[in-house]
C-alpha cells in the first residue's frame, strides 16, 4: 500500500489522499457508496459491466458512450403512496444517479448491448476489431 | 416452503444453521410505510426472479427470503467489484392484526412490495353522530 510516491515531499498530502483512493476502492463497509454498484468484467476483446439497479424502471436508466467513455443516468423515484400514510422506515433512497465509466478501449456505440432484467442492468460491450491487442511474432535473427 | 417450517419447527436459518449454497446472505434495504388499510414493505432484491423469493409468516415471525441470481459473463475476468450478489433474508415481528390470508406480493424491478392488510376486525370503525 505504501508507494514510494507518497513519500514524495513536494505533495505531503498524497499518503492522505492515497488512503482516500484506497478507502473508495473497498467494495463494502463504507458509508454512502456510489449508486448504482457496478461489476466490471473484462477479456481482450470485449467488457461487461454490472449494475444493481433495484427499484428503477428501465425506461428512467439512460446509457451513453462516447470514445471510451460510458455513462449510465437515471432515476430512482420513490414510491407513490396514497395520502396520510405513515413512514416507518426509510433505508432506500431516491433521486437521480449518474455513474461515468471510463473503459479500456474507445467503444463504436452501436455495439453496445444493454439489458435489464430483476433490477440488474447488464451492459455489453465489444472492442471493435482494429483496437484489439495483437500478438507480435518475434523473429529470429 | 421446506418440512421444518412446515412442521412448525425452527427455520434453519433462524437456528443459525449453514445454507448449502455458498453465498453471502444480504439484508434486504427496506422501507416500512403505514397506509390506512395496512403495512406496506419494499424490499431492494436486484437479481432475485419472483419463483425464488419464499415468503412466510409463523405466528407473529414474517420472513422473506430471496435466492439471487447474478449474470456470470463468459470468458471473462472480474476486475473490478463494488457490490456482491448474494441471498437475501430479512425477517419482521408484526403485531397481531394482520389478516395472513390477505397478504400481497409483487415483485417488480428488483423491488418486493409486500402489503399487509389489517384483519377487518381491527380496523378502526367509524362511528356516525346524527344530528338529533
Amino acid at each position: 500500500m505504501l508507494h514510494p510516491l507518497t513519500l514524495y515531499r513536494a505533495d505531503p498530502f498524497a499518503l492522505l489522499r492515497r488512503f482516500g483512493e484506497t478507502l473508495d476502492r473497498m467494495p463494502f463497509g463504507t458509508s454512502a457508496p456510489a449508486f448504482p454498484p457496478l461489476n466490471l468484467w473484462q477479456n481482450e476483446a470485449a467488457e461487461a459491466i454490472v449494475a444493481e439497479v433495484p427499484g428503477v424502471a428501465p425506461e428512467d436508466i439512460e446509457i451513453t458512450a462516447k470514445d471510451d467513455v460510458l455513462t449510465i443516468t437515471g432515476q430512482r423515484r420513490p414510491p407513490e403512496m396514497p395520502e396520510g400514510a405513515v413512514w416507518h422506515r426509510r433505508e432506500r433512497a431516491f433521486g437521480r444517479f449518474t455513474r461515468i465509466v471510463r473503459l479500456p478501449f474507445a467503444v463504436d456505440p452501436s455495439q453496445v448491448e444493454a439489458r435489464f432484467a430483476n433490477g440488474v442492468l447488464t451492459i455489453a460491450l465489444q472492442r471493435p476489431e482494429d483496437q484489439r491487442p495483437r500478438r507480435i511474432e518475434i523473429k529470429a535473427g | 416452503m421446506n418440512a421444518e417450517t412446515e412442521a412448525g419447527a425452527v427455520s434453519p436459518a433462524a437456528a443459525g444453521a449453514e445454507p448449502t449454497r455458498n453465498v453471502r446472505i444480504w439484508r434486504p434495504l427496506t422501507d416500512v410505510v403505514e397506509t390506512a388499510e395496512g403495512i406496506v414493505l419494499m424490499m431492494e432484491m436486484p437479481g432475485v426472479v419472483a419463483d425464488d423469493v419464499d415468503i412466510t409468516l409463523e405466528r407473529r415471525v414474517l420472513t422473506v427470503r430471496g435466492r439471487g441470481s447474478s449474470p456470470q459473463p463468459d470468458r471473462l475476468r472480474l476486475v473490478h467489484l463494488e457490490f456482491e450478489p448474494g441471498d437475501y433474508e430479512r425477517s419482521f415481528v408484526l403485531s397481531e392484526d394482520f389478516d395472513a390470508a390477505r397478504i400481497e406480493a409483487v415483485l417488480k424491478d428488483g423491488v418486493l412490495t409486500l402489503r399487509l392488510p389489517r384483519a377487518a376486525e381491527a380496523q378502526p370503525s367509524k362511528i356516525q353522530v346524527k344530528a338529533a
